[in-house]
């Protein structure tokens, strides 16, 4: 039994004072990914299945490679983001910070691995 | 993890089936929650059938008849029986309603009435508001002010008082925080769609000088941004109000702040 006022059950510890930025890429990310998804998914439907040199090719050119970087960066920062707030609402404690962080390790790790593969084909 | 079964002691069971009034021909069957925590039981419904020849045309009117004539221990909030004051909001047919202003003509077959969802219950269908409402006081719901009071009243045009409209009119009945699945999994600290609406209320006050920090007091990932505009309490509220609206509208007035 804790003898806590109501009030300062409601109050907490007080307002983080974030979560707007948090917000706002979520919003601005997402009409940039829905730009960027469907042309990544053309780039990538058109080399499938391709010999390694041709996809080398396309994977050199500018564009290409530029729109699949930015497919790893930025889709990836929104599926940790998104990912937090699927946590934050159905899990608590520290399952909540552990899969938060198993989150982030992975998105980035994600992110590091495919820059590094985009970078060899490239390049 | 969120809790998607209900605890043993708190499973619903078959409850008394209550006999029907003598020579009516014009029977409606309810099906109503009871729990009662000096008994230690679980919680059951009970069948009831109410002489609607006898009886008013609004639920409230129903359980009313049903207390007075048929089982006194039934519990259950009431007062102004007008959608006024927000004292009979339950679980009316699966739809967070107030039962003084939902009528049985609404409702095909059988009705089921349950408390309030998701919130502790005290007995029957009265939920424990306590929380609801320290939310509420902590989103300070009056006029805050800094300038010298004038001589007669703050002064508002028409204009400025006309967006209030839509706003004022909560009764604070919780329909719509307790029909959010945000506000059912994080309502320790999720203020939820009503707190959320007086907060906006007196944010677009003109007459309040408190803005900034009433945003700074709401810029959480919790307290605000547990809303992700399902809209359940746009369609419950018994009195047409859109609370989520109003929260995208808080959400605007943050990202206006940074951008």
């Amino acid at each position: 039994m804790q003898f806590i006022t109501d009030r300062k059950r409601a109050t907490g510890r007080g307002s983080a004072h974030s979560g707007t930025e948090h917000h706002r890429y979520m919003q601005i990310s997402a009409v940039g990914l829905a730009l960027i998804v469907p042309t990544f998914l053309y780039i990538f439907g058109s080399a499938l299945g391709a010999g390694h040199a041709e996809v080398l090719a396309v994977f050199s050119r500018p564009i290409p490679a530029i729109v699949t970087g930015l497919m790893l960066v930025i889709g990836m920062q929104h599926f940790r983001k998104g990912m937090q707030v699927v946590f934050e609402d159905y899990t608590y404690h520290s399952t909540r910070k552990v899969l938060i962080l198993i989150t982030t390790i992975l998105s980035y790790g994600l992110t590091a691995t495919g820059l590094f593969a985009l970078v060899k084909l490239a390049l | 993890m969120v809790e998607l079964t209900l605890p043993k002691n708190s499973r619903i069971i078959t409850g008394k089936t209550w006999p029907k009034p003598q020579g009516a021909t014009n029977l409606r069957k309810f099906q109503i929650y009871r729990w009662n925590p000096d008994d230690g039981k679980n919680p059951s419904v009970d069948t009831y059938f109410v002489d609607l020849d006898t009886c008013g045309p609004m639920i409230l009117d129903a359980l009313i008849k049903i207390k007075s004539e048929i089982d006194p221990t039934l519990t259950f909030r009431r007062s102004c029986r007008e959608g006024i004051c927000g004292s009979c909001a339950m679980n009316i047919d699966g739809i967070n309603t107030l039962a003084c202003i939902y009528g049985m003509d609404e409702i095909k077959g059988d009705v089921k009435i349950y408390p309030l969802p998701h919130m502790e219950v005290v007995k029957d269908l009265i939920p424990d508001l306590t929380h609801f409402y320290a939310q509420h006081a902590s989103i300070m719901p009056w006029l805050e002010t800094k300038t010298n009071r004038p001589a007669r009243e703050w002064k508002q045009s028409i204009e400025s008082r006309k967006k209030l409209d839509g706003l004022y009119e909560c009764v604070m009945c919780a329909c719509c925080s307790t029909s959010c699945p945000s506000y059912w999994w994080n309502s320790d600290r999720y203020l939820g769609p009503a707190a959320l609406l007086h907060a906006y209320r007196w944010i677009i006050d003109s007459r309040d000088e408190a803005t900034g920090e009433r945003l700074d007091e709401l810029e959480d990932p919790f307290k605000l941004y547990r809303c992700h505009t399902i809209m359940n309490c746009a369609k419950t509220c018994p009195k047409g109000l859109n609370p989520a609206k109003a929260i995208v509208e808080i959400k605007k007035m943050m990202a206006d702040r940074v951008h």
